[in-house]
């Protein structure tokens, strides 16, 4: 064995220990690694009880409504098994959609509400232009299947 | 029967110097060509976005940055393993070289992404999992930078910093796969080999000629440093002295 295949056997050796420890690392702290908690995971008292933390979903459709004041807003975070409903005084962002996904700082409160201090929209990896957003919604709600990413490139 | 090229004659950087001169208008003249038409498509062509409208546009730069924020450091920790390995020199001036235009995409994607962010997510800056790994990186890179000029002697200052280049490839994957194994504000990806681009075709046209236009420029200014590097490390030998003797300076 030359020394420089030995160098070689180390350094391959030291990645491989590196890789399975940073594996180890990480999947130790897997629960400090999520961004927010879903509704599911609230109602399983996954999140942490008593203090902030993040509540991510999509903003139910027509849930929505804004008080007189215009800058207190209530909307329902819903995963489409469980929401999750959301209340908040504030700007919200421009992506800031019902039907799509948002991720609310805040406390819940015994009574079930979750109160907001920062809301913060999730965009999708999604990007199109109007027109074929417009004709996937007919399709969709035709009820035919609707194009996937994969056919949208060849249009 | 083929001619054996003699490929570890390019490894010395006495023969290397040269070459590397002769290559770098051909990749600065084609970065110039993919930009103008990227640029063109970025701007022009591709369709405003159905929520985003024209903020979007920002991805033409954010995305292939990104990219080539991980890929440069993959190829920089590839050269100084080879440095550590082989024990070539040049190895280790191409991985320093290409440290600083890493540094800048790696700033270019968080910068971008960030001006883009506080529009559309509503904050400049979360600590997300994809967010965080993509800062640790720059930390990576300046530390690689920093490591080597800060030990006097090259050999010693490459063998030094090699090391922490591969110690930090460890953070690649976790870039890459961030948004698939943690729930993150960042979106996934909208290109991925399993299933098509997500996107508009002459959006995802727009974002290769970028890339493109991005990987020329790496080139060119990677092979532009790494002449400096040689000349800097090499000036005891003969032909640095040879090169820049005044009557042969052109």
């Amino acid at each position: 064995m030359k020394s420089r295949h030995k160098r070689l056997a180390f350094i391959v050796a030291g990645l491989a220990g590196l890789g399975g420890a940073a594996a180890l690392v990480l999947n130790a702290f897997n629960d400090n690694m999520v961004f927010f908690f879903s509704p599911t995971q609230v109602f399983a008292k996954e999140s942490p009880e008593g203090r902030n933390f993040r509540l991510g979903g999509l903003v139910e459709k027509g849930s929505l409504k804004r008080e007189d004041d215009g800058l207190t807003v209530h909307f329902v975070v819903t995963d489409t098994h469980k929401d999750i409903t959301v209340t908040y005084k504030g700007i919200l962002p421009d992506l800031f959609r019902e039907g799509q996904g948002v991720v609310a700082q805040g406390r819940l409160n015994p009574d079930g509400v979750f109160y907001a201090e920062e809301v913060l929209a999730k965009h999708d990896e999604n990007y199109m232009p109007p027109e074929v957003k417009d004709a996937l919604d007919k399709g969709k709600a035709k009820n035919v299947a609707t194009p996937t990413g994969a056919t949208l490139i060849t249009q | 029967m083929a001619k054996k090229i003699n490929w570890f004659k390019y490894s010395s950087p006495q023969a290397f110097y040269p070459l590397a001169g002769k290559m770098i208008p051909w990749f600065a003249v084609a970065a110039l060509l993919f930009t103008l038409p990227g640029l063109y498509f970025s701007f022009f062509v591709a369709p405003a976005d159905y929520q985003q409208g024209e903020a979007y546009r920002i991805m033409f730069i954010h995305v292939p940055a990104a990219w080539m924020s991980m890929f440069i450091y993959m190829v920089m920790a590839g050269y100084a393993g080879m440095g550590l390995v082989l024990n070539s020199r040049l190895s280790s001036m191409m991985a320093s070289a290409l440290a600083p235009t890493g540094a800048m995409f790696t700033f270019l994607a968080l910068w971008t992404g960030s001006l883009w962010g506080k529009p559309m997510w509503g904050a400049w800056w979360v600590w997300d999992a994809r967010l965080t790994s993509e800062l640790i990186l720059l930390f990576l890179y300046i530390g690689f930078m920093s490591l080597y000029a800060a030990i006097d002697e090259p050999r010693r200052a490459a063998r030094a910093s090699a090391v922490l280049a591969l110690v930090g490839v460890v953070n690649i994957p976790i870039i890459y796969f961030s948004v698939k194994w943690w729930n993150t504000l960042h979106q996934g990806s909208s290109i991925t080999a399993s299933k098509g681009p997500t996107m508009e075709a002459s959006m995802f046209i727009a974002m290769i000629l970028m890339a493109m236009a991005f990987w020329m420029y790496t080139i060119a200014v990677a092979l532009m440093r790494v002449r400096c590097e040689i000349l800097e490390r090499e000036r005891h030998a003969e032909w640095v002295a040879e090169v820049l003797r005044p009557s042969r300076a052109r």
